[in-house]
């Protein structure tokens, strides 16, 4: 399967050294080879499967739970103002 | 050469939920920061979401008014890119199995030599997903402050395709849409605290040419007037642009409602790339026939359908009936008022001027209407029957709104009652006539506006209470006679 380290690690926001990059380009493309086996089998027919549980319709229902995660997360967070996260500034939107 | 726009329109819609799409975080507007929050909707490790059965029920009514195929099977989908806005780093949506597939919107729309005409948008899909947190910039010059309040909250995206061709279309299909989402009641669709937002597509290319030109998405815009006035602009700019020699880049611009200009929010050079795949936390859905029967047998009647209804059983004109039923209430409350006696077009007419500026003046909603409707047929009716003339009509409603009292009350009570008395009013004529020798010399002049004058006069003689058609009638026949 064809990919690109850069593009790879630039969308995972990650700033690859360039020895990691060999690296890492190696294991990926043994794990993606390792996958591409699965194309030898004959799927003709077969639903593909987007879950693997044999299982469907969970749902809950439309009723109010209050939380306390947000005291403990602004506790632990990086940066916080008051009842707010703070963040480097944004300029646009990804 | 001559260009034709091309527009597509993504509708965001809010569905009225009490709690968040995959957690039981409440969905409630102005919290404060961040106490709508917990596990699941920060994105903590270990955390699951389960899907709110409400939140898909009304995903599927909405689905069913626009008359799309809803899904037999579903999935849900992530959306990966990196925004403080998003803690997980992805956004839980659809990609492949939404919960509604193809569909249509019949609207109702003028042209540009204003003649009304029906017009079929299609809908490519409408699917769910989860909402993202908001960004505070205001007043921080070292960051920016995230409350994950909206985060979670669930969202329909209703995605057109790109049947719109012009700016006033556009405009005329977020109202039809607006109207029926409110008429199914899945949402309160108030565009200022965000349950309602709306991104547009717009192309142009020469007419006659099939191929669609290169397309931009235009964000920011916060409501349906800005909608139309960005599209105008941007169709501007690029037949411009075309017309310069240039390309178009296909990129997201924003809308400066201050300078009325869209602006590049120079994106990337690299396209995006979500990388969708299936949401492993959550497992597929199966609709069953019932379901799906259950929930159209509960659908109103639909605004289009009323206006059609309208016409046909009252008799209104076509504009008005489209007027009328785009707000649900503003429609009942007319069938109201013509159930209770009033004459169809009078209703029409007043509701549409004198109540509506009433409720306008004073800043409040039709359902909230200090005058009930039946109370307001009431005033309708004594118009209708010459007892009160429209100018005193107008004067009475603004007391009813005051007081309470019932219009024949007031009439009684202030002596209102239109003066039909030929005798009486036939004394006013002559009076007027013999002090007023220059209108009247005017007027057998052939100056049909010197009338205005003697009417005035006769009016003021009556205070106001004569009938003015009769004082019409009779002033023609003196002053020919
Ligand atoms: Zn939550």
């Amino acid at each position: 399967m064809e990919f690109k380290i850069e593009r790879v690690a630039e969308l995972a926001r990650l700033n690859l050294k360039s020895e990691e990059k060999q690296k890492l380009e190696k294991d990926l493309g043994a794990i993606l080879d390792y996958v591409k086996k699965l194309e030898a089998l004959d799927t003709k027919g077969v639903e593909p499967t987007s879950h693997v549980l044999n299982m469907e319709n969970v749902f809950r229902a439309d009723e109010v739970k209050p939380s306390d995660a947000a005291e403990k997360a602004l506790e632990h967070a990086p940066h916080a103002d008051g009842r707010f996260f703070k963040v480097p500034k944004i300029v646009h939107r990804d | 050469m001559n260009y034709e726009p091309v527009i597509g329109l993504e509708v965001h819609v809010q569905l009225k939920t009490w709690s968040k799409l995959f957690c039981s975080c409440s969905t409630e507007f102005g919290a404060e920061g961040n106490s709508h929050t917990c596990p699941v909707c920060l994105g903590w490790p270990g955390s699951l979401p389960v899907l709110n059965e409400a939140a898909l029920k009304l995903g599927i009514r909405v689905g069913l008014a626009l008359n799309c195929k809803v899904a037999e099977r579903l999935k849900f989908d992530r959306k990966n890119y990196f925004y403080p806005d998003l803690p997980k780093a992805y956004q839980i949506s659809q990609f492949d199995m939404p919960v509604n597939g193809k569909g249509e919107l019949l609207i109702e729309t003028k042209t540009a030599d204003g003649k009304m005409i029906e017009r079929k948008i299609g809908i490519t899909r409408a699917h769910l997903e989860e909402d993202a947190g908001k960004l505070l910039h205001e007043g921080i010059t070292d960051g920016s402050l995230v409350d994950y309040n909206r985060g979670g909250i669930p969202l329909l995206e209703i995605v057109s395709e790109p049947d719109l061709r012009s700016p006033q279309e556009a405009y005329d299909y977020l109202t039809a849409l607006k109207a029926i989402l409110q008429y199914v009641e899945v949402s309160d669709c108030d565009m200022e605290k965000g349950s309602l937002r709306c991104d547009a597509n717009v192309s142009v290319r020469p007419v006659g040419q099939e191929k669609f030109g290169t397309k931009v998405e235009i964000k920011n815009l916060n409501s349906f007037k800005m909608v139309q006035k960005a599209i105008q602009y941007e169709i501007e700019r690029q037949t411009e642009a075309i017309e310069g020699g240039e390309t178009i880049v296909q990129e997201t611009r924003l809308w400066d409602d201050g300078k009325g200009t869209t602006f590049s929010m120079r994106s990337k050079e690299e396209a995006h790339d979500y990388r969708y795949f299936p949401e492993p936390d959550l497992v597929p859905f199966t609709l069953s026939l019932e379901l799906v029967k259950s929930i159209e047998a509960t659908l109103p009647e639909l605004p289009m359908a009323r206006a059609k209804r309208f016409i046909k059983e009252f008799g209104i004109p076509e504009y008005d009936a489209y007027v009328l039923v785009q707000e649900k209430k503003l429609a009942e409350y007319f069938e109201a008022c013509v159930r209770e006696g009033a004459g169809a077009k009078t209703a029409s007419n007043w509701i549409q001027t004198e109540l509506l500026a009433m409720l306008n003046a004073k800043n409040i909603a039709i359902e909230d209407c200090p005058v009930a409707s039946k109370e307001f047929a009431g005033l309708l009716k004594l118009v209708e029957a010459g007892t009160v003339s429209g100018k005193t009509a107008k004067d009475v409603l603004q007391e009813m709104a005051a007081t309470g009292k019932a219009a024949d009350v007031i009439v009684k009570e202030k002596g209102l009652t239109q003066v039909s008395d030929t005798g009486l009013i036939e004394k006013a004529v002559e009076k007027a006539i013999a002090a007023n020798p220059v209108a009247v010399a005017e007027f057998k002049a052939g100056k049909q506006k010197a009338l205005g004058a003697l009417v005035g006069a006769i009016m003021k003689e009556t205070q106001g209470k004569a009938n003015p058609k009769i004082v019409n009638e009779i002033l023609q026949k003196k002053l020919q006679g």
